[in-house]
């Protein structure tokens, strides 16, 4: 009890000293925190995707199309269950910030293969029924107002032209990394109009979603897709889900690399500044750790002093960091808008915010504690004289 | 037949080292000091009382010799068992207080108990009990920059006692005090020697602080150059001084 209150009353002598750092520390883990958070949104989609599913694409380009005709042969592949389809609308809201993702998808197919996609059985009827409906994730219809029943205009850029849609359901993600940001439309109404309007355009689909029955034979079952379509014109390339995400991210990795330096480097500094500041308060305490060594206390208790003092304005640091965070994220996605699908302050990246807080502590302390565990009590009583 | 002496010192000799040269700060101490004594040792700057003081409270380690205390050769101890020989041995009154400023008077006096076995009800009852000796009981609560300089070195009066120990070494303990508030404080050491039969060896300057002391050990150069009753030392010049 006693070493605790000694403990508090250290850590409270020169306030403003303890504020300063305490604030280093906050800005520092906090950052830490919210760098780390944007990482793992980058990574999102990759988290959320399933190993049951694999991505059918061409293998020349992702934004070269397959053949509508592809579907019943690979209906034929042993060990796929569904076989769906999508194509990347690209349509504009508005204006160009307004971006959000739209896929033009088979509705019976493509629901069945994302059961993820919770929509109420009344809004997907609705919506398979209407040719020009569309159903969109919660935060998107949030972020815009849209309620079932409202018409949502798009400006083509793919498929020019202005398309008019009326929405027919809002769909939730059965987790938290579920991407509530999309919009899905029916393929065969894209499909039709784009055909009226260049023959040549019609009947092609952006990739291929498939599941299958068995994870552990993704491997294998994509080699049978790929085998069937070798040495016609177009050519495939499956994957899982996760490596297809992968990709994408891939693209983004330097970034994502310089993201993590600088979330490590920032606790760098903050670790120097802290060391400094309990050097520097070790200094001035040098008479009264000699005088407490006089008295019989061991060089052990002058390191506890100086350890659980600094963890203790760590810790504090810390928990300050993680509360700054949480709503930070909130902030920055709303902000952000559909630009992440999900972002969110994990519970492990709040660990390591408090995990990083108490290295902190230890490693700024492990250097004056050494020094004044070893302190000659004659030249340390000499300091006050 | 004489008791035997509480601080025993035999053929004590004290170097630094400065680079190859060995520099002598005490040079064969011979030493006894008797259960109940007040010993002041005098000289001028860097005669080696200091370090005298501080090999006998057990704060130093002489280059030779023994220093026997209460039975224990102290010179033979490791830093661990120096540690606990030292909490458990000696009161410590220092010329600036030396007491923990974030501490409450209280605090500071219950500061060397936490190494006994003591409980915490314990322990405070002990702590009132030496701060009412000191007549500090209504400053219990105030922190040391509340206090004066008088006041403070009560406090580290009442610390050096609250463990009882064998003795108490005092470093200038009137250094930092004006002449009137000096007198009180030795006035208080007096009573310790007087009416708890404690024993106490200071260093000091002042020869009239050192008139408070039974017997006078003067050094010069490392070397003590006289031991006597301090009534004889002290002439009266001096303490017109």
């Amino acid at each position: 009890m006693f070493i605790w209150k000694l403990l508090l009353k250290n850590a409270l002598r020169h306030r403003v000293r303890t504020l300063l750092t305490l604030l280093g520390l906050m800005v520092a883990v906090c950052a830490f925190g919210f760098l780390r958070t944007v990482v793992d949104a980058w990574y999102a989609g990759v988290e959320a995707s399933s190993s049951t599913r694999l991505i059918v694409r061409s293998a020349t380009s992702l934004t070269v199309p397959l053949p509508l005709a592809y579907a019943e042969r690979l209906r034929a592949v042993d060990g796929l269950t569904t076989v769906s389809w999508s194509n990347w609308f690209g349509g504009i809201y508005q204006n160009e910030r307004n971006f959000f993702p739209q896929f033009a998808v088979d509705p019976v197919s493509y629901l069945a293969l994302y059961p993820e996609y919770k929509v109420s059985e009344a809004d997907r009827i609705a919506w398979q029924r209407d040719r020009r409906g569309v159903i969109v994730g919660r935060k998107l219809a949030t972020k815009f107002g849209w309620s079932v029943g409202d018409t949502i205009a798009l400006r083509g850029t793919i498929y020019s032209g202005t398309w008019s849609f009326t929405l027919r359901g809002i769909y939730e993600g059965a987790q938290a990394n579920v991407d509530e940001n999309q919009m899905l439309m029916q393929w065969a109404y894209i499909n039709e109009s784009a055909k009226a309007r260049n023959a040549r355009r019609g009947d092609f689909v952006g990739v291929y979603v498939v599941g299958i029955n068995d994870p552990n034979n993704a491997a294998v079952i994509s080699q049978r897709i790929d085998a069937q379509f070798k040495n016609s014109l177009a050519e495939t390339l499956t994957e899982t889900e996760k490596a297809f995400q992968l990709g994408f991210v891939a693209m983004s990795e330097a970034i994502l690399v310089a993201l993590q330096a600088v979330s490590g480097i920032v606790i760098l500094i903050i670790m120097a500044v802290m060391a400094n500041t309990m050097t520097m308060t070790a200094r001035e305490r040098l008479a009264e750790y000699a005088t407490l060594k006089a008295l019989g206390f061991s060089p052990g208790f002058v390191v506890r002093l100086l350890f659980g003092e600094s963890l203790l304005i760590a810790l504090a640091g810390g928990l300050l960091a993680v509360a700054i965070t949480v709503p930070l994220a909130a902030a920055f996605q709303q902000f952000a808008g559909s630009l992440f699908p999900s972002f969110r302050v994990t519970e492990e990246t709040m660990l390591l915010q408090l995990a990083a807080a108490l290295v902190i502590g230890m490693v700024a302390a492990a250097w004056p504690a050494w020094k004044m565990s070893r302190i000659d009590i004659v030249s340390g009583l000499r300091h006050v004289a | 037949m004489p008791s035997p002496a509480l601080i025993d010192i035999r053929g004590l000799y004290k170097a630094y080292q400065r680079g190859e040269q060995e520099i002598p700060v005490l040079q064969g101490i011979e030493l006894q000091v008797y259960p109940g004594e007040f010993v002041a040792l005098m000289g001028p700057s860097g005669s080696g009382k200091s370090t005298l003081l501080n090999l006998i409270a057990g704060i130093d380690q002489p280059t030779a010799g023994t220093i026997t205390i209460g039975g224990v050769d102290i010179a033979t101890l490791s830093e661990t068992e120096l540690a606990d020989w030292r909490a458990a041995n000696v009161g410590f009154i220092f010329q600036f207080y030396n007491l923990m400023p974030v501490l409450t008077a209280f605090e500071n006096v219950e500061l060397p108990l936490l190494l006994s076995s003591l409980s915490s009800r314990q322990r405070k009852e002990r702590v009132a009990q030496v701060l009412s000796m000191v007549q500090l009981d209504d400053r219990a609560d105030h922190y040391p920059n509340e206090l004066s300089g008088g006041q403070q070195q009560r406090v580290a009066i009442a610390r050096a006692l609250v463990s009882d120990p064998l003795m108490i070494v005092a470093d200038e303990p009137t250094g930092d005090l004006d002449r009137t508030t000096g007198e009180e404080v030795l006035g208080l050491l007096d009573a310790l020697v007087a009416d708890l039969g404690k024993t106490i060896v200071m260093v000091t300057h002042d020869p009239k602080a050192a008139a408070h002391a039974q017997r006078l050990v003067h050094l010069e150069k490392g070397v003590l150059v006289d031991d006597a009753a301090a009534t004889m030392q002290l002439t009266p010049a001096a303490l017109a001084d």
